[in-house]
């Protein structure tokens, strides 16, 4: 198991975000995440890549404890711990987070080189292989600011593919883009999947998740309303609120 | 050769040398005020209240008063508190540094809070320490973002170095004046409004090409 999150609670003032989530991550799995506007899925990707801190639970990456819960209160692990784990992980945002002033290149090279020290020869071989496979190795000298969105986003995950993470993140990784580019990043995912990435994916795309998906997890309000398989979730769907989703979904 | 009966030969020189003062304390300002306007930007953003409030004070204190006396306070101030003085020329750097690094402090301040969270985020999840993140992804986009306002109070630098009258430098502006009266005539300060202009203009033309050279990505 690749990762373990379990009793996860999170609120922010007198909003409580996450009620109560537990999530396994496979290795080689693909997880869907669905839900209404506002349920908690960017803030449970954002506690799980450390951008937000629990307020009580357990979360393990890779078999390393990221924070547990003593005596009411989430415990983080100490600095070397959480820096190795968010080195096991990567997140792709909604709006890409490129660093506009550095060449595509660059921003594919920088980390590896000034994170895990690895040389500029190799650094750079590793960014071309990603922007082949992007099928953006003509663009390795433009800067982000001349790039679609599209492209963007094939950046973005080019990026966080160079550190070489265990889990990929996305949190609703075509949301910012226009309807006509959304499907070269879906068909990336997709080819991802295949390699057996592990990826947890938040994503609004319904038949997106259903096929490129091996689960599916449906969050409402800060719980976790229905999980399983998509043929289980989508088509033998059981609980009320989701169905209501599905159904406003299908209709829009 | 005379113009409305002031000789230029004999004036001509002496302002060229008042204008080394104003290009003395133009550069001084600059190399000191700017690396501690980044530390008051800095300090400003400090989570601890006992570093954040009173530089905040100092800054209101020094951008709501005027540099004028300000200047005067430096030059007689310390005798009368600690029994001491400063030089005049030194006493007129001081007080223009920490005039200038409490509005670089604003200037910075601001461009540091325009980098959007998100470049934050994505570099801590790519395992970038915070000081590599500030180094490697917040300083060089927020140098590009004050360009412009920096360029703008460098400008305003030149024209204010004449202030540095009211301790006695013999900068250009004083220099113009008092041949000025000395003459009877307005030329002596017609031909320092050129030099003004003039080393302005070159200031203008630098900022400019310094933004062109950080023109190649937008944010
Ligand atoms: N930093 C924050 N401070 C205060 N409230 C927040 C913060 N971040 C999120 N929230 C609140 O938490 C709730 C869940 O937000 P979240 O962004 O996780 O939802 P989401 O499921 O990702 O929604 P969407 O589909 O619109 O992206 C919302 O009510 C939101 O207003
Ligand atoms: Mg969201």
């Amino acid at each position: 198991m690749l990762l373990k999150a379990e009793n996860l609670q999170k609120q922010f003032g007198n909003t409580i975000v996450l009620k109560d989530i537990s999530l396994e991550v496979n290795e080689g799995e693909v997880v869907a995440i669905i839900g209404p506007s506002g349920s908690g899925k960017s803030t449970l990707l954002r506690c799980l890549t450390q951008l937000e801190k629990v307020d009580k639970g357990r979360i393990n990456v890779c078999g390393k404890q990221m924070v547990e819960t003593i005596q009411n209160k989430a415990v983080y692990a100490d600095y070397k711990t959480l820096h190795d784990i968010i080195l096991d992980v990567g997140l792709v945002f909604q709006n890409f987070n490129l660093f506009p002033h550095y060449s595509v290149l660059k921003n594919i090279v920088d980390a590896q080189m000034n994170v895990l020290g690895i040389a500029k020869d190799k650094a750079k071989s590793k960014a071309m292989e990603l922007l082949t496979k992007m099928n953006l190795k003509d663009r390795a000298g433009a800067y982000p600011c001349e790039l679609s969105g599209g492209q963007q986003q094939r950046i973005a995950i080019a990026r966080a593919l160079a550190l070489n993470p265990r889990i990929l993140f996305f949190d609703e990784p075509t949301s910012a883009l226009d309807p006509e580019l959304t499907g070269e990043i879906l068909k990336v995912i997709r080819s991802l999947a295949e390699e057996k990435m592990t990826m947890v994916i938040v994503t609004h795309e319904m038949s997106f998740a259903k096929d490129v998906a091996d689960r599916v997890i449906f969050m409402d309000a800060g719980v976790i309303v229905e999980e399983g398989t998509p043929d289980a979730v989508f088509s033998n769907t059981i609980n009320q609120r989701t169905k209501d989703f599905l159904q406003r979904f299908s209709q829009e | 050769m005379k113009i409305d009966n002031v000789p230029l030969d004999l004036l001509i020189p002496n302002m060229l040398s008042a204008t080394v003062y104003v290009i003395q304390i133009f550069i001084l300002t600059i190399l000191l005020s700017i690396p501690l306007g980044f530390l008051v930007a800095l300090a400003r953003r400090s989570r601890f209240k006992l570093i954040s409030v009173p530089t905040r004070i100092y800054q209101l204190v020094f951008r709501g008063t005027p540099l004028m006396l300000q200047l005067i306070f430096f030059m007689y101030g310390p005798y009368y508190i600690f029994g001491f003085s400063f030089d005049r020329f030194t006493a007129c750097i001081i007080a223009f540094t920490i005039n200038y690094a409490a509005y670089f402090g604003e200037i910075f301040r601001g461009g540091i809070a325009s980098i959007p969270k998100g470049q934050y985020e994505a570099a801590k999840v790519l395992g970038y320490t915070k000081l590599q993140t500030f180094m490697r992804i917040v300083l060089p986009q927020v140098i590009k973002n004050v360009i412009p306002a920096t360029g703008n109070e460098l400008m305003t630098l030149v024209k204010d170095t004449s202030l540095a009258q009211v301790i006695s430098i013999p900068e250009l502006f004083r220099v113009a004046t008092n041949a000025g009266s000395k003459y009877f005539s307005t030329v002596p300060i017609v031909i320092a409004a050129v030099f003004y202009l003039v080393m302005n203009t070159v200031v203008e033309f630098a900022f400019k090409w310094i933004e062109k050279k950080f023109d190649y990505y937008r944010n």
